[in-house]
């Protein structure tokens, strides 16, 4: 009962919000963008940390896991979401794009900034070297291969003695510093907490300057997202997700797509991999296990796969509740665990699902197909209006 | 590389037949859930740690102070497998009905019942390690493993051929497991029980018209896979005689790689993708050094899904639905 009253009150609050949107001309969009972003610009504040993290350092809590998880949520949406691919072993991508800082600043000494641009290459070469041979299996047993992909990525490192081994690489450069320039002490400066502030010196202490550089990021990787998916790409991907031997018999290339899903996802997430590595300065295989992969995989869901809003709020909150229950510190996880449960069985199209993903869960199949041996006591009919 | 293979090749074999008994009987319950649901049961892995500490706990109260051997043993070992079986067939029926049986109602993705058994296995874990390990042991010895205390088999040499030694205690374990598998075998092909089991995997709707109970047959399925993974944990705690609370992580990766080698689906298939993933493991771990051992696993997955996508023997409980 009182389920329903909360799921009651989520509607209400998010279908005003939804039409409101969804009114709204090009102009104005362009101007609530911009508010978030300035928003997002000031969230290191002092006292927004001290509510929001009381346990643990906000600004590095900023930077990663929250702003980490989402960059990955949103590569792995492309792939997940989108695509309708279910991928276990995202990690991999991840570490492929630390790795690549690590190695080629450290050993090459390359310049950060070139090291985006070949990490976001080497990571999306990694998507289609898994991708080529694997993309032709169905959904089951590509889960499995992609998480076996992931721990062959980890060990791989793990035994290599040229790239740290166990012990990882340490003493990762940080990107060259931009301008000195900081945030004058006078107002309006001073009141949003902002004086002293140096946005674009990476040094080690401070990891605002990251966390700005993330938010770039994230802001690029969303634009990309969100063009592709208006795009003929992104209608051939929900072909797919929704049935794809009839998207192949429409004469859609399907593997190519999914090919293309592979590399696009892998390469957010490589970015996403190089940025952390930059800003942490040491890295060790053991930073990649599977459980983020599975974390990652858990926020695009309970967010509401395919819907980046949604990725970003399930992103957000894996990654700042456990931090904000750092009291129940022993038990974050095992509550991690329950609400997921939970949350499925309460909502299994997630917080924020898109129109055209809740049509397909109320359809049952909601991109991978419904369970076997369903006995739906009450088997609902999808009708014009759902 | 190729000296150390062929010094080592009795030994792997041996090693990698024990070991690939236990991947097998725990590929029994993610081939048959995942026949039956098209689910995988990430949380399987929970059910056998579960088993693990259930015989450990039988063990201790036993209180064994000298390894045993003869009929004792025999005993011993049927006690635990009955225990660690109930305790984990109980465990696996409680967790379908929590965590996927409200999802089959509503008729959720298989996406969101692979989060809600991501959760589930987290949840277990972390139940053990948090909670139940502390309480039980008064320490909380998270990340150590807890051995049982003293040794309870006899690990003597049956037979010796040169470098072939069949050791006591390997040879249980294969042949328990062999044993289970044509129990279980038997059971599906010729009960009433296995023939609603295999029904509602090839057609559900069909089944559900010819009068079968698919709540019924589900709980079955998930009881019977939760067992074999029970037995497997008594008899991994014969051989490493020690457990702890991510015990079944890597194991039931493994052990769903075993699956699909065989073909998933299918409980020989199951018996057959076990041994052979042992095998392939040693003899790589032999070549390669053990380092590599789990990778030479996955890249064999890999190399079999591409050259062969339904496993060694195909996929049969379900005939191979698209």
């Amino acid at each position: 009962m009182t389920m329903t009253t909360i799921k009651t009150a989520w509607t209400a609050l998010a279908d005003p919000v939804r039409a409101w949107w969804a009114g709204l001309g090009r102009l104005p969009r362009m101007g609530v963008y911009a508010l978030l972003i300035f928003g997002a610009l000031l969230l290191p504040n002092d006292q927004i940390g001290s509510f929001m993290s009381p346990y643990s350092d906000w600004q590095g809590l900023l930077f990663f896991p929250i702003g980490g998880y989402i960059l990955l949520a949103i590569g792995l949406n492309v792939v997940v979401g989108q695509a309708g691919l279910l991928d276990l072993g995202y990690v991999a991508f991840f570490a492929v794009g630390a790795y690549s800082m690590a190695v080629l600043g450290k050993i090459y000494h390359w310049d950060f900034w070139e090291i985006i641009a070949v990490g976001i290459a080497v990571t999306a070469l990694s998507g289609v070297i898994l991708g080529a041979p694997t993309l032709r299996l169905r959904g089951d047993y590509l889960a499995i291969v992609t998480l076996g992909f992931g721990e062959i990525v980890r060990i791989t490192a793990q035994n290599t003695a040229a790239i740290g081994g166990p012990n990882g690489m340490n003493g990762i450069p940080h990107p060259p510093n931009l301008t000195t320039w900081a945030f004058p002490s006078a107002q309006p400066f001073s009141a949003l907490g902002l004086s002293g502030l140096t946005p674009f010196k990476y040094a080690e202490l401070d990891s605002r300057p990251y966390y700005y550089l993330m938010v770039l990021a994230i802001v690029l990787a969303i634009i990309f997202s969100k063009r592709l998916a208006n795009s003929r790409v992104g209608r051939a991907w929900a072909a797919i997700r929704e049935d794809e031997d009839a998207a192949e018999l429409m004469g859609v290339p399907t593997f190519k797509f999914k090919l293309a899903a592979f590399a696009i996802g892998a390469s957010i997430g490589g970015l996403a991999g190089v940025l952390y590595s930059t800003q942490t300065v040491s890295i060790i295989p053991d930073d990649f296990p599977f459980i983020l992969s599975a974390t990652i995989l858990a926020a695009v869901v309970l967010g509401g796969s395919g819907n980046i809003p949604g990725v970003m709020l399930g992103a957000f909150l894996i990654a700042w509740v456990p931090e904000r229950i750092r009291f129940l510190a022993e038990y974050r996880v095992l509550i991690f665990g329950a609400v997921l449960v939970l949350m499925m069985i309460l909502r299994p199209e997630g917080l924020l699902p898109s129109r055209m993903r809740k049509a397909e869960f109320a359809e049952g199949t909601g991109g991978m197909g419904s369970m076997g041996g369903e006995v739906s006591t009450s088997k609902k009919t999808v009708g014009a209006g759902e | 590389m190729l000296h150390d293979f062929i010094v080592q090749f009795w030994p792997s074999t041996t090693d990698g037949l024990a070991l690939g008994s236990i991947y097998a009987l725990i590929a029994l319950g993610y081939t048959m859930v995942y026949g039956v649901l098209r689910l995988i049961n990430f949380a399987h892995s929970e059910i056998f740690m579960i088993g693990t500490f259930a015989s450990l706990g039988v063990i201790n109260l036993m209180g064994i102070s000298t390894p045993l051997g003869g009929i004792a043993l025999v005993g011993t070992l049927a006690l635990l497998i009955v225990v660690s079986g109930t305790v984990s067939g109980a465990s696996a029926v409680a967790l379908e009905y929590i965590a996927y049986r409200p999802l089959r109602r509503k008729g959720a993705s298989r996406l969101a019942a692979l989060i809600s058994a991501i959760g589930a296995s987290l949840f277990l874990q972390q139940l053990f390690a948090r909670i139940l390990i502390p309480w039980w042991f008064g320490l909380p010895k998270e990340k150590g493993a807890l051995p049982i205390q003293g040794r309870f088999v006899q690990r003597e040499d049956l037979l010796t051929l040169g470098s072939f030694v069949i050791r006591s205690d390997k040879l249980i374990i294969l042949v328990a497991a062999v044993v289970m598998m044509v129990v279980l075998d038997q059971f599906v092909v010729r009960t009433k029980l296995g023939r609603g089991i295999r029904a509602t995997a090839q057609d559900p709707e069909t089944a559900v018209l010819m009068g079968v109970n698919i709540d019924r047959i589900v709980s079955a399925t998930f009881a019977i896979g939760g067992a074999m993974a029970g037995v497997a944990a008594a008899l991994y705690m014969l051989r490493f005689e020690e457990t702890n609370y991510f015990v079944g992580f890597l194991l039931g990766i493994k052990a769903f790689t075993a699956a699909v080698l065989g073909g998933i689906g299918n409980l020989r298939g199951a018996l057959v993708g076990g041994l052979a993933l042992g095998l392939i493991e040693m003899y790589g771990a032999s070549i390669f050094g053990t380092q590599w051992q789990n990778v030479v696993a996955f890249v064999v997955l890999v190399l079999v899904l591409m050259f062969r996508p339904t496993g060694i023997l195909g996929e049969s409980l379900q005939k191979a639905r698209a």
